[in-house]
């Protein structure tokens, strides 16, 4: 087997050192009535060439998003990646590297930590980001678990624009943490009134910018209203390249970011791994959850990185600590570092403004399509359609035509019969002028 | 002063051990944050102009700048080649950590988790367009279920601690469902740091349970704690003392003999893959973690992956998504309805780590059952080989043979003035990542050595030889030499103390420029 350098010379050797007959002595302690005497009933050993092909063969079967038009997003977004990043993400040192608890060795994950951490807070608005979780749903959940141990209150108002994977993942917590979240109606046109469902035990407002549905709203009449009553604002983002052209979190006032970025950096990979994002304001460092890097310096005075703060989490603080989480999303984290170096301060603003413009292109060349309104007054790069008939049929259709026509509401809000209409979909700086045109009367045809 | 002086004050530090004007050293090459190499209007990233439209961010517009450096694309290449080249990896060599397995992580994984048909397809396409998809995630739980005996398997968790909160969750949905309230929840001294806190964030009080003074379970104190209150037990096996739990039975009788669940922390089980499925132990559930046993790379703290395995009590409970065998194919079952009525609900947004499911069926496929069997014989063999040939100079803290893992306790150290600190940052002056120190808790000053089956016995006879060298050094009375180390890495002992007392958690820039900008 290719990657065992063992020799069975070299096991006899061993054994012989150890001082033990055979193997099966050094598995002495497993109960006779649990150990296996043959081989699990599975395929044996394959070689490079079998494998690639058994899996390349299964890889075949799915409809790659890149080979045709596409247009979903709904939280995932197809950009492109500069040939770069995935080059570096591959150097070994980064991918086959532990978390870097011995910072000596580890100089490398732990700048790199340092300055994604830097960008991330940068790019929010917000004071202070850690070094990711594990995917944007995550995120949410333990912003609202922060947002609860900050205020000592226990419900949380989860926007009808945020997310659904978002609005579950956090609904499953408060199951089994407890704590209440009220999940207000799925909301196309965001018109909610979320201030007005504040009280006194409301620890935070969870809302998402662009929504769900794709709308841009300013929050920052929320953010006064959540403080004025003791609570604390969380703004989801899960397109994180709209930060390049929408007003940040941080400026709205919000108080913890969470977010998803693995439009930065990262692949579709069928949902996962991802990015998770997380700042917040500087006075609530110490209620984070995750990991974070600090600088200081060495025994020579050289400025360097550590993991700090480590007396919030697990591995130190066990039963007492401010969350479970370990692993993170580290190499998601690099790969979103490195694509945001790579677009600056420039690059970043104009692929927003490039994403947002392809959006408005498309949203025009889909209205003129007869029976089809667009939803939304504002928007980013993503909006909602509503169409003549049930979308989850649309999108089957049109995918029978080679065109990933985006995601029908239904999808991620079953059972909202007022929904079933709705198509969200989404442009980004890769759909072409052929690909909007060839959506249009595709989308035209099958409405037809 | 220059950019270039002000940086150079940083990698010179106090000067006074720094052998060159630069603070470079041969190989080891200083290198600025990204923020500190800046120059405004240049990228790396070549983007057309965009089309000219009318906004429709309804004047919600970014104001002001975002204060991003920007660099062009052979900067950035050049900054991240540097950066890593102040890393340990496997790559680089053996990586020792106890109870991480850090073991080889093949390339033909990444190759085939980039595949576009993997990498390029969205988790809200149409299902009947993603159907090899799907296949590959059917295909993985098979296996999973195969290796460990379990007849159910949650795909979705995000790393190890995460299958442990789905793992904890489902615990608390069953009793729940059986109308009972229990409140606590076993866990013994010498586990992970993340079962109590998991434990604790599903609102369990944590009860801890005395190891016995051969490194595994105390049967008699656990029968003690055992009640009616009792939810679970959580045991990782084999143990973190890198011992097989061999009252495993009497103890998975015991906790079922209390209406409890048996949550198994598999961690570890790259110790018997192959040889032992947990089934066949008593254990209600077990978390696996893919970026240890089935060898996803741990990418500098990430991205891991947690499938739970499951037996028939909890299954019901399971987290959506899962992947069922339809009429029109395969097809996901995402809602807590119908069938899935009893499921605890969505755990993470989409289906679960994808890229990490591709990379640890490719290693499975790779390996075959006679592989995979393989690896857990190496992987013992490998450890207990260490454990042998460093027990004359290091103290193990327990006695006999070991499992995929070799525990040490401080003893060898004692009156050396050397501490097991000490002694693991000499280890990396000699080219060798330090083993997991000061864990297990039960073990005073431990050195846990997990030195995984993709070590050669060349490589492993070179690193003992390193090991013992080192040890007889402690005992020739040279203190002072361990407690300077490490010399000759990018940083030598960094201050924790300060980096915690006032954070600094992220660049800002230096002071003369912000009131420039003022």
């Amino acid at each position: 087997m290719r990657y065992l350098p063992l020799t069975t010379a070299d096991r006899q050797a061993m054994l012989a050192a150890i001082g033990v007959s055979s193997i099966d002595a050094l598995f002495a302690d497993v109960p006779p009535a649990a150990h296996l005497d043959g081989l699990c009933d599975l395929p044996r050993a394959q070689g490079e060439l079998e494998v690639e092909r058994a899996l390349s063969a299964m890889a075949g079967k799915n409809m790659v998003a890149g080979s045709v038009p596409s247009f979903i997003g709904a939280g995932v977004y197809r950009h492109h990646m500069p040939a770069s990043v995935d080059h570096l993400i591959q150097r070994g040192e980064f991918l086959t590297s532990y978390t870097p608890y011995q910072p000596e060795v580890a100089q490398g994950t732990l700048q790199m930590l340092f300055e994604f951490q830097t960008q991330v807070a940068l790019l929010t608005g917000m004071e202070v980001a850690n070094a990711s979780m594990y995917d944007g749903a995550t995120s949410c959940a333990e912003a609202v678990m922060m947002a609860n141990r900050v205020t000592g209150r226990k419900k949380a108002i989860l926007s009808g624009g945020l997310h659904p994977h978002y609005r579950d993942v956090t609904r499953t917590h408060a199951r089994f943490v407890g704590f209440r979240a009220k999940l207000a109606d799925p909301d196309p046109e965001a018109r909610e009134d979320l201030a007005a469902q504040i009280d006194a035990a409301t620890s935070c407002v969870v809302v998402q910018n662009p929504g769900f549905f794709g709308q841009v709203r300013d929050y920052s009449a929320l953010a006064e209203a959540c403080h004025k009553a003791g609570a604390l604002l969380i703004v989801v983002v899960n397109e994180a390249v709209s930060l390049g052209g929408v007003k940040s979190p941080g400026a709205m006032g919000a108080d913890i970011v969470a977010g998803e970025g693995q439009s930065f950096g990262n692949a579709l990979n069928f949902g996962g791994p991802h990015l998770g994002l997380f700042a917040t304001r500087e006075r609530y460092v110490r209620q984070m959850p995750g990991r974070l890097v600090g600088e200081t310096v060495d025994a020579e005075g050289r400025r360097g990185w550590v993991l700090t703060l480590s007396t919030r989490e697990q591995h130190i603080r066990r039963e007492k600590a401010t969350s479970n989480i370990c692993t993170n999303s580290g190499l998601c984290a690099l790969a979103a570092s490195i694509h945001i170096a790579l677009l600056g301060e420039a690059g970043v603003i104009r692929l927003a403004a490039l994403n947002h413009a392809k959006a408005v292109v498309l949203s025009e060349r889909l209205a003129a399509v007869p029976g089809v309104s667009v939803v939304n007054d504002t928007f980013f790069n993503e909006f909602t359609l509503r169409l003549p008939r049930p979308a989850a049929a649309v999108v089957e259709r049109l995918a029978r035509k080679k065109i990933l026509g985006g995601v029908p509401a239904s999808r991620l809000h079953p059972r909202k019969p007022a929904l079933n209409n709705l198509l969200l979909v989404a442009a980004t700086e890769t759909s072409t002028e052929a690909d909007i045109a060839a959506f249009a009367t595709a989308l035209a045809q099958v409405l037809s | 002063m220059s950019d270039w002086s002000q940086a150079v004050s940083h990698f010179r530090g106090d000067g006074k051990a720094s052998p060159t004007l630069s603070g470079n050293r041969g190989l080891q090459i200083e290198e600025a944050l990204l923020f500190e190499q800046h120059a405004p209007g240049r990228t790396g990233v070549d983007l057309p102009e965009p089309p000219a439209v009318t906004s429709r961010l309804g004047g919600i517009m970014r104001e002001g700048p975002i204060g991003l450096p920007g660099l062009s694309e052979p900067q950035v290449v050049r900054h991240y080649t540097r950066l890593s080249q102040k890393n340990y990896s496997i790559d680089t060599g053996l990586y020792p950590l106890g109870s991480c397995t850090m073991k080889h992580n093949p390339r033909l994984n990444e190759r085939v988790a980039r595949l576009a048909g993997f990498a390029d397809i969205h988790p809200l396409q149409p299902v009947s367009t993603v159907q090899g998809a799907l296949k590959l995630m059917d295909t993985l739980a098979h296996w999973l279920k195969t290796l460990t005996g379990m007849p159910a398997v949650a795909l979705s968790p995000g790393a190890g601690a995460h299958g442990e909160l789905c793992g904890i969750m489902c615990i608390r949905a069953a009793l729940e469902a059986r109308g009972e309230k229990r409140t606590r929840i076993l866990v013994p001294e010498s586990a992970h740091g993340t079962n109590p806190a998991t434990a604790a964030a599903c609102g369990f009080a944590v009860d801890s349970i005395p190891a016995a003074a051969d490194g595994r379970v105390d049967l008699a104190a656990l029968r003690a704690k055992l009640g009616p209150d009792v939810a679970a037990l959580m045991l990782t096996n084999p143990n973190t003392c890198g011992l097989f739990e061999r009252d495993i039975r009497e103890i998975a009788d015991a906790v079922h003999g209390a209406g409890a669940f048996f949550y198994c922390d598999g961690a570890n089980f790259n110790a018997i893959v192959g040889r032992v499925r947990p089934a066949d132990l008593g254990i209600d559930v077990m978390h696996i973690n893919l970026h240890k046993t089935f060898s996803t790379p741990h990418g500098g703290g990430g991205p891991g992956s947690g499938p739970v395995v499951l037996a028939e009590s909890l299954a019901p409970f399971a987290p959506t998504p899962w992947v069922v065998h339809g009429a029109k194919g395969l097809e996901f079952v995402e809602r807590a309805q119908g069938a899935a009525k009893r499921s605890i609900g969505r755990l993470k947004g989409n289906h679960g780590q994808m890229g990490m499911f591709v990379r640890a069926l490719a290693y499975m496929m790779s390996h075959g059952s006679d592989g995979l069997r393989q690896v857990a014989e190496d992987a013992v063999l490998n450890a207990n080989y260490l454990l042998a040939r460093l027990k004359g100079e290091l103290t193990p803290a327990f006695p006999g043979t070991c499992m995929h893992e070799a525990l040490f306790d401080d003893g060898f150290l004692k009156d050396t003035g050397v501490s097991t600190l000490d002694f693991a940052k000499a280890m990396i002056d000699e080219g060798y990542h330090p083993m997991t120190m000061y864990f297990p808790l039960v073990v005073h000053g431990a050195l846990l050595m997990e030195p995984t089956e993709t070590e050669s016995r060349d490589s492993l006879d070179a690193f003992i030889a390193v090991v013992l060298a080192l040890a007889k050094r402690v005992k020739a009375g040279d203190a002072e030499y361990f407690q300077g180390c490490p010399r000759l890495t990018p940083r030598r002992r960094l201050d924790e103390t300060v980096a915690a007392r006032k954070p600094v958690l992220r660049w800002r820039p230096p002071r003369t420029d912000r009131q420039a900008a003022d």
